[in-house]
């Protein structure tokens, strides 16, 4: 380890001192409304030493090879720090429920945004798996941060059930380090490149094991079953968090295996056959499950298991023909990831600042929302017809963007399975409008006795802005998840 | 200094003022909103001189700064560009849409301040001749809860973000960014028409414009379509409006394209148009229109937006010129709508339908300029109608501000009460009437001369039959605009809305001129109404200023020759004309009139009747088409296949997701033993598929 290691580490460094820091302020300070304030300051030091080593331009890898900062890492770090900010302003005032343990409770968020970062950056199977498991275990303890039943159940389930999607995932890899003699990403895939995969069956066997240990982290069917009981038991911002940077870090680490390793670009397989096929699964599962949700955590868990099978399009859509871009797929994922964070987190800030005020998460609670509240209840509106997938909103131009490089690579058919699902998703989607709009308020609502939250409502605020304004100019985003796919295919 | 950002500022500055107005100003300082008019003044000043400065550089000194378009979206192959098309056309526009938009907004900082202490503003501008009028009704008073509150910060965010669309769309290098600010425009003008909502009529008729110009966009977003569709294959980049222009008709020649493609593409953008500038069979929306406050009138139906049908067919002129027919159609609509809109205009008693019918006849000039070829003359007619119409609206508002009516029945004697309204009005009306030298004879003269030479010595029927068409209609507008001025400013005064049963509330008339900032924009419009068309076109060398300038200028952007020079034996027939209209409107319309209107009345009933109630197309239109044709027929149909088709298929589909989830929901029992297993069986089946798959 030399100095260049740590430069190239110190984003992830950065936010681990910072955690450390919240717990020592909150021993010290009596009044914690100051934590929430000390996260998001402290945020803006890993922040700095990601734009430091982003205007340092070109790739660059430490820790004899383990470790690689190149754009495709350094989006994603911009991603997993924007949505924790965005989560930590969330749960400024939710926070309270967690009584004595609000410092521990922002630095175990920081802990697991450290290890999706690493996990952006992981270049060898060990490195990638010890990140994996720094993500995994702080949300654990997250979604048991409420002391009460439901939420002890999440935590359980979610640390018993990451612990079965670990070993299959270590299964994998040991089949593949077998296989291959390297645990580095690029020489399990010269190695692959040199013998093919048709010829070993176990080589496949364990490509499909990794792929299912990542599948459990996107939550794609058939690995998403942990994902309703988890939202739902898991405290409003821990869901929101696990929905959107735990998913950001899991395609991170899928597309990174897939394109280094395992030839994903080469095509010469039937991998994008089968990821459509799992794609339209997960998408026609999520969405038709969601129809009979009363719960709007729960629906909004089978919602992100629907977004990811729209995100699979993206992998899916990976050999153009003739005349197509054929990083038009992975452009695209990496866009309809950075627009699903700032929709969704628009919903779970709008979430959490109802349930601040309401103590519930059922559906019926928002009734009536846009007389009282309309700021948060256009928040809402604009989130929920991004997740349909209708303009002007980012939603609306990820998805034109997914379903267009299908229909280049000649997946027509996923893009109108695609197509068709979104219209499904309006019904429960717009119920939530309806509802807001249209029913009249279930009790009255008194402005002055209780507040939504202001640090929720200017999360949901700025959730909602960037949902808006990126789903009018979307070029920057674009060009950003342009050069990130240009340093991961090259 | 003169670089590409500052004819952006040109359109974003108002863009600015609407959204400091709308997201700051009223929702957080409402009780200061009376600095929103300052604001969206100075924001469209700005505009204005920077305007003035493009105008120079482009058109005299030549200069164009614009670079290269920017790129919005990339999507694949696909790529959609936002940029500035800068050329004469462009210019010109800014200059009239900056202009008359500052001279509105200044008039309106006065017009709109306190609608409470300004008698009745709400309901200053009552419905008229809509013959649905219901009988008062004492419920319709009853004021929301916002009309309480200064409704000034609204008005002045929905002018700064017309006034912003209206710069876009005339600045547009896309036809897709073209059609953005098309919609938002219209757009605006629905919300600006509907600016008191609370008011049925002017809630129906905000309603009415809006559906009305769609089916015209419709037509136009069709049009786009299908040329995409048929360029797509072509490599050329088929959205540029100057790539359009340039290669389409080549494909034409070179046989890629059908000559009746381009005519299809050409209509349809036609049909746009038609519904954006209220030509016929599309104008019943403007004379709605005016239940808008009245400087929105002079802003929107008047001077700007309603010509964006005009401007649409000069952006694309290349294409309508390279289709015969498609070229017939824009003379024939043009010359018809000219006339046919004039005679509306002979029997309305409300001094803002008057004006109305007045600008759809006069968009009917420009059409029928256009559809002759005379391009250059057509924009030149846009420009110096822009100036006067928005006086003559300006000064039905000052006239409305002392008498609380529009009607003009009860109006009369006002020329002493309101000197200043007065001599500009006159001018307006001169000006509009085309006598000389005021603006308006210049540039009407000109589409006379044109659609007369190239009918003589062209030998083109159409252009025959268009300029009768336009010289009737030249006798019938001098004829109503002198109606109407002998109607509001001579003989007794009638009582205003104390005598009108339809204006209501009943405010106090207060006889005398309007208030400073309402007369000083009609000063300074009353000015351009007299010499640019003078200045801007004369017909010899004049101080520098070449003989045709403008006309000149314009033509030579789409390369087309020099049109006809000053012919007088013509002018002087068309004044003659004009100045018999002005004789029979003095000889009816005098204090002690030698013919009496009562008596041509009576004796024309039918005609008159069927004049005053528009031709009956308003019961065509809501009695065949909406009631019989669509409610009966399509609204039927679609009804019957929603309930056994749609419906049907959402049902299944329902029912398959209720059940299907229930299966699955099965699995979802919160045991993690079911939830490992599943995950199991899923890893096993997928692993078998790949590995025996083959």
């Amino acid at each position: 380890m030399n100095l260049q290691d740590i430069y190239l580490i110190s984003p992830e460094l950065g936010i681990g001192v910072v955690a450390a820091l919240v717990i020592i302020v909150d021993l010290l300070v009596s009044n914690k409304k100051v934590l929430p304030i000390v996260t998001l300051v402290g945020l803006l030091i890993p922040l700095f030493f990601v734009i430091q080593i982003d205007i340092d331009a070109g790739s660059k890898t430490g820790f004899s090879g383990t470790f690689q900062v190149d754009d495709f890492a350094i989006f994603f770090k911009y991603l997993i720090l924007g949505s924790t900010a965005v989560v930590v302003l969330s749960s400024t005032e939710y926070a309270k429920k967690f009584e004595g343990h609000q410092g521990e409770y922002y630095a175990l968020i920081l802990f697991s945004a450290t290890g999706m970062m690493l996990l952006a950056s992981a270049m060898e199977l060990i490195t990638l798996y010890v990140a994996l498991e720094l993500t995994a275990l702080p949300s654990a303890a997250l979604a048991a941060f409420i002391r009460e039943r439901k939420s002890a159940e999440s935590g359980i389930k979610f640390l018993v059930l990451s612990a079965v999607s670990s070993a299959v995932l270590l299964y994998g890899m040991v089949l593949v380090y077998g296989l291959t003699g390297s645990t580095h990403l690029s020489e399990i895939g010269s190695s692959i490149t040199a013998y093919g995969l048709e010829t070993s069956p176990a080589l496949l066997f364990g490509i499909v094991l990794i792929t299912a240990g990542f599948g459990f982290k996107i939550s794609a069917v058939p690995f998403q079953m942990w994902a309703p009981d988890v939202y739902e038991g898991a405290p409003t911002p821990v869901t929101g968090f696990l929905s959107v940077a735990s998913k950001a870090a899991g395609f991170a680490v899928i597309l990174r295996v897939f394109y280094t390793s395992f030839g994903l670009d080469d095509a010469n397989i039937d991998w994008a056959n089968m990821i459509a096929v799992l794609s339209a699964v997960s998408m026609s599962v999520g969405n038709l499950i969601a129809i009979r949700q009363n719960n709007i955590k729960r629906m909004l868990a089978y919602s992100t298991v629907a977004q990811a099978g729209y995100l699979m399009v993206g992998l899916a859509a990976i050999t153009a023909l003739p005349g197509g871009d054929d990083n038009a797929g992975p452009i695209g994922v990496l866009f309809y990831l950075a627009g699903y964070a700032m929709t969704n987190l628009a919903a779970f800030s709008v979430v959490i600042a109802v349930s601040n005020i309401k103590n519930n998460d059922s559906i019926e609670s928002f009734s009536g929302l846009a007389k009282g509240y309309p700021l948060i209840a256009v928040a809402m509106t604009l989130a929920m017809i991004s997740l349909i997938g209708i303009p002007p909103t980012v939603g609306f131009m990820a998805k034109i963007y997914l379903f267009s490089a299908a229909m280049d690579t000649g997946l027509e058919w996923l893009a109108i399975v695609g197509v068709i699902n979104s219209v499904i998703s309006a019904y429960y989607y717009l119920r939530v409008v309806k509802v807001m709009f249209l029913s009249d308020p279930e009790y009255k609502m008194e402005k002055s006795k209780t507040s939504y939250g202001v640090g929720a409502v200017s999360a949901a605020v700025i959730a909602m802005v960037g949902t808006f304004v990126f789903g009018i100019y979307p070029a920057p985003i674009l060009r950003i998840a342009h050069t990130a796919v240009e340093s991961l295919i090259g | 200094m003169f670089n590409e950002q500052l004819v952006w500022a040109i359109f974003f500055l108002p863009l600015i003022s609407f959204a400091l107005i709308s997201l700051i100003i009223r929702p957080f300082f409402n009780q200061i909103s009376v600095v929103s008019g300052p604001i969206a003044v100075l924001s469209i000043g700005a505009s204005f001189v920077i305007s003035i400065i493009t105008f120079i550089e482009t058109t005299i000194n030549h200069n164009n700064p614009v670079g290269d378009p920017k790129n919005w979206l990339t999507i694949g192959n696909f790529e959609l560009q936002v940029g500035i098309l800068l050329d004469p056309l462009t210019a010109t526009m800014l200059v009239v849409v900056t202009g008359v938009s500052l001279m509105v907004q200044i008039y309106s900082t006065f017009y709109m301040k306190n609608p409470e202490s300004h008698h009745g503003t709400e309901n200053q501008d009552g419905k008229r001749e809509t013959h649905s009028a219901k009988p008062p009704d004492d419920k319709q008073e009853v004021q929301p809860a916002e009309l309480g509150q200064p409704v000034y910060a609204r008005y002045f965010a929905y002018m700064s973000l017309f006034t912003a669309s209206m710069l876009g769309l005339v600045m547009a290098s896309n036809v897709v960014q073209l059609f953005v600010f098309w919609e938002l425009v219209g757009l605006c003008s629905y919300l600006l028409i509907g600016f008191w909502f609370h008011r049925p009529a002017a809630a129906a008729a905000a309603k009415k414009a809006f559906i009305v110009t769609r089916v015209g966009d419709f037509g136009f977003l069709l049009a786009l379509m299908y040329l995409f569709s048929k360029t797509y294959q072509e490599n050329i980049n088929y959205l540029d409006i100057q790539t359009i222009n340039d290669q389409l008709p080549g494909l034409v020649q070179a046989g890629t394209l059908g000559a009746g493609a381009l005519t299809l593409i050409a209509i349809g953008f036609f049909v746009g148009a038609i519904g954006k500038s209220g030509q016929f069979p599309l104008h019943t929306w403007l004379p709605d229109a005016m239940e808008g406050p009245t400087p929105v009138s002079a802003l929107i139906h008047a001077a700007t937006m309603v010509t964006a049908g005009v401007f649409l067919v000069g952006r694309f002129f290349p294409i309508f010129q390279a289709s015969q027919d498609a070229m017939m159609v824009v003379a024939l609509v043009g010359g018809i709508t000219a006339l046919f809109a004039a005679t509306m205009g002979l029997v309305s008693n409300d001094i803002k339908r008057v004006l109305a019918y007045s600008t759809v006849s006069q968009l009917g000039y420009m059409m029928l300029a256009l559809g002759i070829g005379a391009y250059g003359v057509a924009i030149f007619h846009l420009f110096t109608h822009a100036f006067f119409k928005a006086l003559l609206f300006l000064g039905s508002g000052s006239v409305n501000h002392a008498t609380g009516t529009f009607d003009m029945r009860f109006m009369g004697g006002l020329r002493k009460k309101m000197p200043l309204t007065y001599i500009t009005f006159l001018i307006g009306s001169l000006s509009l009437a085309g006598i000389f030298p005021l603006a308006g004879f210049w540039s009407k003269d000109e589409i006379l001369l044109n659609s007369f030479m190239s009918g003589t010595d062209g030998g083109e029927i159409i252009s025959l039959i268009v300029f009768v068409l336009a010289i009737m209609a030249v006798f019938m507008t001098a004829f109503y605009m002198f109606r109407a001025l002998f109607m509001t400013f001579e003989g007794e005064f009638r009582g205003g809305s104390e005598k009108d049963p339809e204006a209501k509330p009943h405010g106090p008339v207060h006889l005398g001129e309007s208030p400073f900032l309402m007369v000083v924009p009609m000063v300074i419009l009353a000015v351009p109404a007299v010499i640019i068309g003078f200045i801007a076109n004369p017909p010899g060398n004049l101080l520098g200023i070449e003989a045709h300038w403008m006309v000149h200028t314009l033509d030579h952007m789409y390369h087309l020759p020099k049109g006809e020079a000053f012919n007088i034996p013509l002018a002087a027939v068309s004044t003659l004309v004009a100045l018999s209209g002005i004789a029979l409107a003095i000889a009816m319309y005098k204090p002690k009139p030698i013919i009496s209107a009562e008596s041509i009345g009576k004796t024309l009933k039918p005609l008159h009747t069927i004049l005053y109630k528009k031709y009956y197309f308003d019961e065509l239109y809501e009695g065949v088409f909406v009631r019989q044709i669509y409610y009966r027929g399509i609204a039927l149909a679609s009804d019957w296949s929603d309930r056994n088709i749609v419906d049907r298929i959402v049902n299944i589909v329902g029912w398959l997701g209720a059940n299907f989830g229930g299966l699955i929901r099965q699995f979802q029992n919160g045991q993690i033993q079911m939830y490992a297993t599943v995950t199991s069986i899923g890893i096993i089946v997928i692993a078998a598929m790949f590995i025996f798959g083959d």
